[in-house]
């Protein structure tokens, strides 16, 4: 392996042999480009599914603000309304979809409007009287059934850096106290 | 590609799938009737995990004898590797770091394994292992929440600073051979990247990626189920309720209890069959 001329002659180094590679099941079967479905990726010319026609489906009713890409005009016949915009992150999505893909500020946007809504989330769910459980939302079952010291760990860490906090904090209104 | 349940509006801007019941957009052309003897367990994992890695071993252009490394041992790279076998390859490599991963793909797709963690520079091996010529196909089936790069990590994972961290990417690109393959079907953001497509120019690969074409590739799939040649729901690890989804996604992602699968499982009417899946499929 260390000669640097041992690639010389070998296009398919350390390839198995022709009985160990047909002791693995199904070896080949699809060799033949013929068997592998989507070769070539693109069929040309188009395929046109059997006796299916297409008619433009009644058009979905927009009751909410859906946002739609300025880079081809209309929306789609049918599209989800569970999360309708609003708020802070609604005002940035907004913002986001005068924008195209193209544009790197779209998907910023978008991120930051994603990380706005989670906390317009937790919001909501306060002023519903719900309090929300993040730690069970994060998995907390999961780690404490199978990982108990990562989750001892991580909790540890996790006091020590807020009592960490929590002395600097003190210490520093003390000294302002002192003066 | 069409539109995808829960892929936000780059893919349609459907809400996501994993529910007890969900509206079907396009019903006269989109679902396919599964066989009657097709389990359930083979039929959900047929609508994602297995056709996108037979995909990306399709897309790699795989030709008798060639050597294949498939980057990522979760439930897409597992399947990459063992439709590379079905594809004619000569030999076939999986890099992991997760060691229960890899010992499972070793067994389910008689291949090499390699633990990037016990390697120095990911390229050098592939390089020492193929006699110094680099892999004839390269499948990245991690995307952007990759380990194995500080600086991938930190500036992708944690400062936003690329749409996520293409570690494997960049592996592929530089351990694959001059003329080679790189497929990708591992998931990245929508931003750009930092790989180095200098020395793609350079050593003139070809590039192919997608997302899975599935209803495509299913009638093949259940040829090959039919046969024997794969067996998809061996890789199913856990099964959990959906209302304790948030524990499965954690198990999954945080790699806990020996996870590789999960499968939600709904309490929705008993002669519902699976349509379509996310990350964790989802039997309806």
């Amino acid at each position: 392996m260390d000669n640097p001329n041992a690639h010389i002659g070998q296009t398919h180094p350390m390839r198995r042999s022709r009985a160990e590679l047909d002791a693995i099941q199904g070896w080949g079967a699809d060799l033949d480009r013929k068997d592998r479905p989507g070769v070539p990726m693109e069929r040309t010319p188009p395929r046109f599914l059997e006796g299916k026609h297409w008619d433009q489906p009644e058009q979905q009713r927009q009751d909410i603000e859906v946002f739609v890409t300025p880079e081809r005009p209309g929306i789609t016949p049918v599209f989800g309304t569970s999360t309708p915009p609003k708020g802070l992150s609604g005002l940035l999505r907004r913002a986001a979809y005068h924008m195209t893909e193209n544009d790197i500020r779209h998907w910023l946007l978008l991120l930051l409007a994603d990380r706005v809504n989670l906390v317009e989330g937790i919001g909501e769910d306060l002023s519903r009287g719900h309090l929300p459980n993040v730690l069970a939302e994060m998995g907390i079952k999961a780690e404490w059934r199978h990982n108990k010291v990562g989750l001892v760990r991580k909790a540890a860490i996790v006091a020590a850096l807020a009592s960490a906090g929590y002395y600097l904090l003190q210490r520093r209104q003390n000294k302002l106290r002192e003066r | 590609m069409g539109a995808i349940y829960g892929y936000s509006p780059t893919a349609g801007g459907y809400d996501g799938g994993q529910a007890e019941l969900v509206r079907v957009p396009m019903a006269d052309v989109g679902p396919t009737l599964i066989p009657d003897d097709i389990g359930d367990d083979d039929a959900v994992l047929r609508t994602d995990a297995l056709p996108t890695g037979y995909q990306a071993a399709e897309m790699g252009d795989i030709a008798e004898g060639d050597t294949v490394v498939v980057f990522g041992a979760g439930p897409v790279g597992i399947f990459a590797a063992k439709s590379a076998w079905l594809m004619g390859a000569g030999r076939v490599i999986v890099v992991d770091h997760v060691e229960y991963r890899l010992a499972f793909v070793q067994q389910y797709a008689q291949c090499e394994i390699v633990n990037f963690k016990d390697v120095q520079d990911m390229a050098l091996h592939i390089k020492k292992m193929t006699a110094w010529l680099g892999a004839d196909v390269c499948i990245d089936a991690v995307g952007c929440e990759a380990s194995g790069s500080a600086a991938q990590t930190l500036s992708g994972r944690y400062l936003k600073l690329q749409g996520g961290a293409a570690t494997a990417l960049h592996w592929a690109i530089n351990s694959v051979r001059k003329g080679g393959n790189v497929s990708i079907v591992g998931v990245y953001g929508p931003t750009f990247n930092a790989v180095p497509i200098g020395s793609a120019v350079n050593k003139g690969w070809t590039l192919c990626m997608n997302q899975a074409s599935v209803k495509r590739h299913l009638p093949r799939l259940i040829e090959h189920i039919r046969a024997g040649r794969i067996d998809p729901k061996q890789i199913i690890t856990h099964r959990v309720p959906l209302a304790d989804v948030a524990d499965a996604y954690h198990m999954f992602s945080s790699k806990l209890d020996n996870c590789i699968k999960t499968i939600l499982v709904t309490s929705a009417l008993p002669q519902a069959r699976p349509l379509f899946a996310g990350g964790t499929d989802t039997l309806h």
